[in-house]
């Protein structure tokens, strides 16, 4: 078997007039956490549902682990662990029933059932409420049993809609830990809107928005890519109107960009530089600061985070994305 | 086959985990007894035969309310999406619901086998027709709640499931009521197609091989409906 583990070829899925997913194409190799970003609507559960066989793309085909999801959904389906973004769970189930059930729909048996749920639960920290009925438990427990469900039967692909939803910042950082450590051999795509997490936990990022791929890397290359250093110079206000703090720093050999930000009530203003290229210009915005004479109260640099660059990639088309 | 059996199992258990199965189960045998022991010794008979009658009509309101949720429910919490994301076919999903609910109908039969039982310390009772009435009785139950899990299959709001399987199984058991008002040829095929001209005919103890295929077609005309409705959200 290839390292691909996931390949999916220009997929396209129309409901009606409205098309939720327009000609994706990726891969996703063995033990890569691909993190699926883009705002509601943008087509990440779309994409999830193609892959899991529970929707047919209109247009365009996908592999999973070696099984195409047309001609051997079956195989498609053995080979995934699906925590869906509704968690399907029966409520009148006991958490044991429950992970038993699935086990033995994934073809585990006899004393393997046992020792999968033992182990899940274990993975999950499931065991304080293994004997109590699904419907009783707290968001973060219900959400940690979709999990043990997804993982019961070993599967070489998990497929994670929102895996972290509902859960408490400590769930989240514990099942995060899991999600890497699973991701080191096996494949893992999840999706999620939370920028902090896939920073933290994906090795690469697809973000996708009204239905199509807009970017495809690792974080830190998304970061770098579009993420220029700025130069933000608080100073101290003055009589000086907008333009004349802008000219102050137009001598600035190294910027490119220079824009203003009027903390008028505050008695402060900020001053945004851009270089050209990567140069540094703390001290020429400080000498500038000088020359005009102004009050320089604080200079930073920021790099653009993940957060800048998924708004601009998804708000750039139109406004009226859901 | 056994995924089918362990979806089967499940649906079997969480009936009476919930509050219908029973429900279900006391309404039938209550009607059941009113109706039965209201006019069994003014016909002084030891015969079973009025038993399976009002039992016949009884399950045909009672069992939708068995089937309504079978796959509406599975389809509102999302939990069919787990279902359907098993390594298992549309077709073991429907097969292993229908089992599951055959089952908690096959417990509700066996709970009224304490009518022939006690019509037999009365008097002399030809089991011949109580035979044959149970296998009309299971028949005719089996295409009611295949029609009930067909029409389950096409919403995720029970109610309204219940009211198409309601309204297509009293349909069926109403179609050879008014016989005499129809012309000769049409009341012949409205009789045919009507559940209890097959069913009347098994509670004499008659066990036709075409009121069987009757009733075998329409479980299985029904069936393959619930995976088609099943199946169609791939390509939605």
């Amino acid at each position: 078997m290839s390292d691909v583990m996931i390949e999916a070829k220009g997929l396209t899925k129309q409901y009606g007039h409205v098309t939720a997913l327009e000609n994706a194409t990726f891969d996703v190799k063995r033990g890569e956490v691909l993190g699926f970003l883009g705002p509601n609507g943008a087509g990440k559960t779309t994409t999830m549902k193609v892959l899991t066989c529970f929707i047919a793309p209109s247009e365009g085909t996908a592999r999973v682990a070696g099984a195409d999801i047309f001609d051997d959904p079956i195989a498609v389906r053995q080979a995934i662990g699906y925590l869906p973004e509704n968690t399907p769970l029966y409520s009148e189930m006991l958490v044991l029933e429950y992970l038993e059930f699935v086990a033995r729909m994934r073809g585990l048996q006899g004393a393997k059932v046992r020792q999968r749920i033992v182990a899940v639960a274990e993975e999950t920290s499931l065991g304080d409420v293994i004997g109590k009925a699904i419907g009783e438990l707290s968001k973060g427990y219900r959400q940690r049993v979709g999990l043990a469900q997804a993982l019961i039967h070993e599967p070489p692909v998990l497929i994670l809609d929102e895996p972290m939803s509902g859960l408490d910042p400590n769930q989240a950082s514990e099942i995060r830990e899991l999600i890497r450590d699973i991701g080191k051999e096996r494949t893992v795509i999840l999706s999620t809107h939370n920028l902090a997490e896939v920073q933290v936990t994906c090795g690469r990022v697809l973000i996708v928005s009204e239905g199509r791929i807009v970017a495809d890397d690792t974080p830190e290359e998304l970061a770098a890519r579009a993420g220029k250093p700025r130069f933000v110079a608080t100073i101290q206000r003055n009589d000086s109107s907008a333009d004349a703090l802008k000219a102050a720093f137009a001598s600035i050999e190294g910027a490119q960009n220079i824009q203003v930000a009027d903390g008028t009530t505050s008695g402060e203003a900020t001053i945004h530089i851009t270089p050209k290229g990567t140069a540094d210009l703390r001290a020429d915005v400080f000498r500038a600061a000088v020359d005009a004479n102004l009050v320089l109260l604080g200079l930073e640099q920021r790099g653009e985070n993940l957060e800048d660059i998924f708004r601009e990639l998804t708000t750039r088309q139109n406004g009226d994305a859901s | 086959m056994k995924h089918a059996l362990t979806i089967g199992g499940r649906q079997f258990r969480s009936y009476f985990n919930g509050p219908v199965a029973y429900i279900v189960i006391c309404i039938v045998l209550l009607t059941l007894g009113f109706f039965f022991w209201k006019t069994f010794f003014l016909f002084g008979r030891a015969s079973a035969r009025e038993m399976f009658r009002w039992l016949g009509l009884i399950l045909v309101f009672a069992l939708p309310a068995l089937t309504m949720g079978l796959l509406a429910e599975e389809k509102r919490t999302g939990t069919i999406e787990l279902l359907i994301t098993m390594p298992i076919t549309e077709a073991q999903v429907i097969v292993g619901k229908f089992l599951g609910v055959l089952g908690l109908y096959a417990v509700l039969l066996a709970l009224t086998i304490f009518y022939p039982i006690s019509i037999s310390t009365l008097g002399d009772l030809d089991w011949g027709p109580v035979i044959g009435g149970y296998v009309g009785l299971l028949l005719q139950g089996a295409a009611i709640l295949a029609i009930g899990l067909m029409a389950s299959s096409w919403t995720s709001n029970q109610l309204i499931a219940l009211f198409v399987a309601l309204t297509l199984s009293v349909f069926f058991w109403v179609l050879d009521k008014f016989l005499p008002l129809l012309p000769t040829n049409m009341a012949s095929v409205l009789q045919w197609l009507s559940f209890d001209y097959h069913f009347q005919s098994m509670t004499r103890g008659v066990i036709d091989l075409r009121d069987v295929l009757f009733f075998a077609s329409i479980t299985v005309f029904a069936l393959a409906l619930a995976f088609r409705a099943l199946e169609s959200r791939r390509w939605s």
